[in-house]
């Protein structure tokens, strides 16, 4: 299979469609076949913000990031390309990229197969899917049966789910084609995926440095476009964080949005599926097609599931203030000692554009936000012990080869589970223990509910909560390898949403000085539960008009041009 | 109304009889629906107080010491599915065929409660007067051990469904009788575990999973058991209960009623109990019995011999070989299971109008029927045997709604009607007779239309074939004759056809008159209504000569 053309990414992102503002209100998700909706495509969107000079982009190499997922859709509606000349372009640049990034874990040989299964569909006239064609990257934690699925560790090399998560199940009804699975931090635990069994993913904006964790492998693989969105799963930030080290949109929906079923568990009252978007409209189109309730999850929200995306597709234009009236609280506790003062910088410049657009910004203050740390680390550990159990080489994964039955448990444990792991099962199983359960997760237990109620009050008084997603811009490859309280503490922008089960949106918003290029910084919005369509509504607000920024990693740069 | 009962204390069945029951003055537990004393978590039921007084006789052979018996009984509930996912359980089925990725503890997968479990556990609570929680809850009970899939069981800790309530028994007449209330601390919703198969080397074991994820009720009583039959008695009762719910099939045999019994022996008159130790492995009631009054003498030897101190907390294997209990293993201090909250289910919530519709819905418990047959006036035989067994008790029932006198009824199925059963080797739902013939037979006899040698025969053909009294007596012309005239003239004849006993009668060799009613039965093909014919016969063999 020739190659397709190298393109430059500049040309790549002019070669997608504008957002269609313009698009009628009843315009929905999915798109029919249908050729007045095709028309509207077609048109290149002129910048509704053009009457407001002052955040009008000035010029086109700094166009908004449009939807990936719309454009692929268009041009297979259109004719444009083939479902196999996009998945062909993406395999190509995953192949170039991959060894310097190291996202995938697996990738999947029957892509090209399934993306000419999608043109045939398209041949037929029949309805295509709202992801068809879309090239999906699976966290590897997240089941999908015919590929393996380890969770980043080695005592499950090899194993292959007999059965295919719900939101996998979901992507695929959609259309949408798994290219692979990503790396990540072993079961979740980490904030590198320098803690993955098998290897070390790098940012594709400086390859020495970390893409974030846990789901490092699929921030890095979107921000390197190696596919189009990806799954990722948010136990305490692990899709936060990467989004912001690696400048893609990162999105932790409320728990119980998304069906866990299929996603290994590594704290189950904290896990939470989320997404990764070059776009906050591509993660809506995703979040709408894995929300819902599931009977295979019963902590799942029966919760109705809006149409996320039609009202962002739908947005005629801009108002010069579109945010007016939205009451921002930004949280105190998030700006000050121990944050990189770039990164403040760029959120307090966030927020300065969050006013532009009409938004009120007030600082507020979350008493017991210091407490979510220490919190989190006690309950996650605690069900990360009991969670882990069942990795016992009894059933499935890595035995150890042995003729007695504790070494089976020992020698199978000890040989497959990483250090990282076994400090969290260490640590849990002593909070658990007997005596010492009032002192530490009964406790835990206790300040999590304070933190709820801190989260619940302040959102009684704002729309939204606006932090950093990290305290710091991505560190260096083995910097914070033998300092993992130093590791823990980057964690504390994002672990409090989890403990209150909110959902968060990180859109990048601005950059810091490193690497060749500047590294992103992304903007943390919290909203209160099941407020995911208002959240990505002023994401879209924000980041189609955020001035001067473009998002796309040095790596595509180098590897491209 | 405060209410002082005395538990039961005296083990040895010769000094217990039926009139001993003065010790225990029944407490009549109208059984009321917990759900409308209102929402609250862990109503109890019980508005009566009931204080246990301090024990006080005791069985002689246990010289001065008191066993105290508590035990734990796992009900595995026969709902369509396990607990937590859709796979079906059949006992004996080949291993590993009824397993699903849930129930294997693979990655990724979650529980998913079966209300008929949350169902089957109400009423249960309700059964056993227990107060419930309307807001319960599921915790994690971790310990690694290859049957247990996910490494820990799903299971109830702090809060359980349901406590706090009490069980009646009527111990065996054969056994001294008397009517026992023992305490249930406790009855909490679990998982069950698979099954470990040893090879026969002992070098390998394979894991058998059908059995992992299939719902259990675990029981936990009070300790106030004294001895093997109480203990017996009280496991026959829960399974009397779970069966009469639909809520068990409760066979000892296959491990779907399992107990676990707790057994210490102190001196009378101490408060503290001595060192318990756990019995498994008994299958059947009468094991249990034996198990538990066998451990009681060995602890008591020990205590008396000086040796107390050789009692270990430990877990002990009853052996039916030798009737002995040997050590299985002896405990290293408590476990530590590290119980938290299961995060992968919400709490267990009751709505009132689901308690109150289960509670409408019980049938009439094993004690209510007891206490039901016991006001017909039948002795506490007859009302053991008949309500023990809820086909029987149902048969029994229904032949009374059809009007049948309840001592005839009683008779006829604990006599030919329960030896036929024994014969055939059939259970009473098998059998052709239905309850309403049965009724019609004692009718036919009650009133005279049959005799009751007749009506043995009947019945034996209702037993075997089917078909209806009056088809069976219209067939066979089995009417009795009641005519005086007729059955004079059948005594005239065998009298003319036996003149030489007839001289021999009068002659003074009266107990010849039973051969000549025998004679006259016979003539009449067993259809001549005996009184009747007694009388002419008197009359005839005194009368004219």
């Amino acid at each position: 299979m020739p190659p397709p053309p190298v393109r430059s990414p500049s040309s790549l992102l002019l070669c997608h469609c504008r957002l269609p503002f313009h698009i009628s209100p009843q315009t929905r998700l999915p798109l029919s076949h249908n050729s007045s909706v095709r028309r509207r495509f077609h048109c290149s969107a002129v910048s509704a913000l053009s009457s407001d000079p002052q955040i009008a982009p000035t010029d086109l190499t700094t166009t908004p990031p449009s939807s990936h997922i719309l454009s692929i859709r268009e041009s297979l509606l259109s004719r444009r390309r083939t479902a196999a000349d996009v998945a062909g372009e993406y395999l190509d640049r995953l192949r170039r990229t991959e060894p310097h990034i190291r996202s995938f874990l697996h990738v999947s040989e029957t892509t090209m197969r399934e993306a000419e299964e999608v043109d045939r569909l398209v041949a037929s006239g029949k309805d295509l899917g709202p992801l068809a064609g879309v090239l999906v990257g699976v966290k590897d934690n997240i089941c999908t049966a015919g590929m393996p699925s380890t969770g980043g560790s080695r005592i499950l090399e090899g194993y292959r789910p007999p059965f295919d998560a719900t939101a996998v199940r979901k992507l695929k009804e959609a259309g949408a084609i798994i290219i692979g699975k990503t790396n990540m931090d072993e079961f979740g635990m980490g904030s590198t995926t320098e803690g993955s069994g098998f290897q070390v993913t790098a940012n594709p904006w400086d390859i020495s440095r970390v893409p974030g964790g846990s789901s490092g492998g699929s921030a890095s693989a979107v921000s390197a476009k190696q596919c189009v969105v990806s799954l990722g799963s948010d136990t305490g930030g692990s899709v936060r964080q990467p989004a912001s080290f690696c400048g893609v949109v990162g999105l932790k929906p409320t728990y119980g949005r998304v069906s866990r079923f299929g996603l290994m568990a590594y704290a189950s009252s904290l896990d939470v599926i989320g997404c990764f978007g070059a776009s906050v409209i591509d993660s809506a189109i995703v979040l709408n097609v894995v929300s819902g309730h599931d009977r295979f999850d019963s902590t799942s929200s029966t919760h109705e599931v809006p149409d996320y995306a039609s009202f962002l597709m739908s947005t005629d234009h801009f108002e010069s203030t579109p945010l007016k009236g939205l009451k921002v609280g930004m949280i105190r506790e998030t700006i000050g000692d121990g944050v990189d003062v770039g990164v403040i910088s760029s959120i307090k410049a966030a927020a300065l554009h969050l006013e532009e657009l009409g938004a009120t910004i007030t600082e507020v203050s979350l008493p017991s936000f210091s407490l979510g740390l220490p919190a989190y680390y006690v309950l996650a550990s605690s069900e990360a012990s009991s969670n882990l159990s069942r990795y016992d080489g009894v059933r499935y994964g890595n035995r150890a080869t042995v003729d007695e039955l504790n070494s089976l448990y020992g020698d199978s444990r000890a040989d497959g589970l990483g250090p990282e792991v076994k400090m969290r099962i260490l640590m849990g199983t002593y909070a658990l223990s007997a005596g010492y359960y009032d002192a530490y997760y009964k406790r835990a237990q206790q300040v999590r509910t304070l933190i709820r109620k801190s989260f619940k009050d302040a959102l009684e008084k704002m729309d939204i909560l606006v932090s950093p997603a990290v305290p710091s811009p991505a560190y260096k490859i083995g910097e914070k390898v033998n300092d993992p309280l130093a590791m823990y503490a980057g964690d504390i922008m994002t672990v409090n949403v989890n403990l209150a089960g909110l959902p968060a949106l990180v859109v990048p918003c601005g950059f810091v000085e490193g690497g060749s290029a500047g590294l992103p910084v992304g903007l943390q919005m919290i909203g209160s539960s099941f407020s995911e369509e208002k959240l990505l509504r002023i994401g879209h607000i924000f980041e189609q008009t955020l001035p001067n920024y473009r998002f796309v990693p040095p790596l595509l740069f180098l590897e491209l041009v | 109304m405060a209410l002082i009962f005395h538990r039961g204390i005296i083990a040895n069945s010769q000094f217990f009889s039926r009139s001993s029951g003065v010790l225990f003055r029944r407490l009549r537990a109208s059984r009321s629906c917990t759900s409308a004393r209102g929402e609250g978590t862990a109503n109890t039921l019980k508005e009566e107080l009931i204080q246990v007084a301090p024990k006080r006789a005791l069985e002689p052979n246990t010289h001065g010491f008191e066993a105290i018996i508590g035990i734990e009984t796992h009900v595995q509930l026969f709902t369509l599915t396990k607990a937590f996912c859709s796979c079906p359980y059949v006992y004996g089925s080949r291993p590993n065929t009824t397993i699903c990725p849930v129930c294997m503890g693979h990655p990724g997968t979650l529980p998913v409660l079966n209300s008929k479990v949350v169902e089957f556990a109400v009423k249960l609570g309700l059964a056993l007067n227990c107060g419930l929680s309307m807001t319960s809850k599921f915790d994690r009970k971790h310990y690694f051990y290859p049957d247990l899939p996910k490494g820990y069981q799903i299971s109830q800790f702090d809060i359980p469904i349901a406590t706090k309530g009490f069980i009646d028994v009527d111990l065996p007449v054969e056994f001294g009788g008397g009517h026992r209330r023992f305490g249930i601390t406790r009855v909490h919703m679990e998982e069950d575990a698979g099954k470990l198969l040893h090879s026969e080397t002992g070098s390998y074991s394979q894991v058998d999973l059908n059995r992992a994820g299939v719902p259990l009720l675990e029981i936990v009583s009070e300790p106030d058991m004294r001895s093997g039959i109480e203990a017996a008695e009280y496991a026959a009762e829960i399974q009397r209960l779970v069966r009469f719910l639909g809520i068990s099939n409760g066979n000892m045999q296959e491990g779907s009623l399992r107990c676990d019994v707790n057994v210490s022996v102190r001196p009378i008159g101490q408060s503290k109990f001595g060192t318990k130790v756990e019995i498994k492995n008994m299958n059947s009631f009468s094991a249990m019995n034996r198990a538990i009054d066998y451990e009681i003498s060995r602890q008591v030897l020990l205590h008396s011999q000086g040796q107390s101190d050789q009692i270990f907390q430990e877990t002990r294997l009853w052996e039916e070989g030798a009737q002995k209990t040997f050590t299985m293993r002896k405990k290293e201090g408590l476990a530590d299971y590290r119980y938290f909250p299961e995060p992968d289910l919400p709490e267990v919530v009751l709505t009132k109008e689901f308690v109150d519709k289960l509670c409408q819905g019980l049938p009439e418990l094993p004690e209510a029927k007891r206490r039901r047959y016991e006001k017909m006036g039948l002795t506490m035989q007859d009302v053991l045997f008949l309500a023990n067994d809820n086909h029987v008790a149902e048969f029994f029932d229904a032949s009374l709604e059809n009007g049948a006198d309840p001592k005839l009824a009683a008779n006829w199925i604990m006599g030919d009607i329960s030896a036929f059963l024994k014969n055939e080797r059939l259970s009473i739902t098998e059998i052709k007779l239905t309850p309403f013939e049965l009724s019609e037979l004692i009718a036919s006899i009650k009133n005279g239309t049959i005799s009751g040698k007749i009506g043995k025969e009947i019945l034996f053909e209702l037993l075997a074939k089917g078909g209806t009294v009056q088809s069976l007596i219209e067939e066979k012309d089995l009417v009795q004759i009641v005519d005086p005239a007729a059955i004079e003239a059948l005594v005239d004849k065998v009298l003319a056809a036996n003149p030489k006993q007839l001289e021999q009668y009068r002659a003074g060799k009266t107990r010849l008159q039973g051969f000549f009613a025998g004679q006259v039965m016979k003539e009449s093909k067993g259809k001549a209504n005996p009184l009747v014919l007694n009388q002419i016969l008197g009359v005839k063999l005194k009368g004219e000569s």
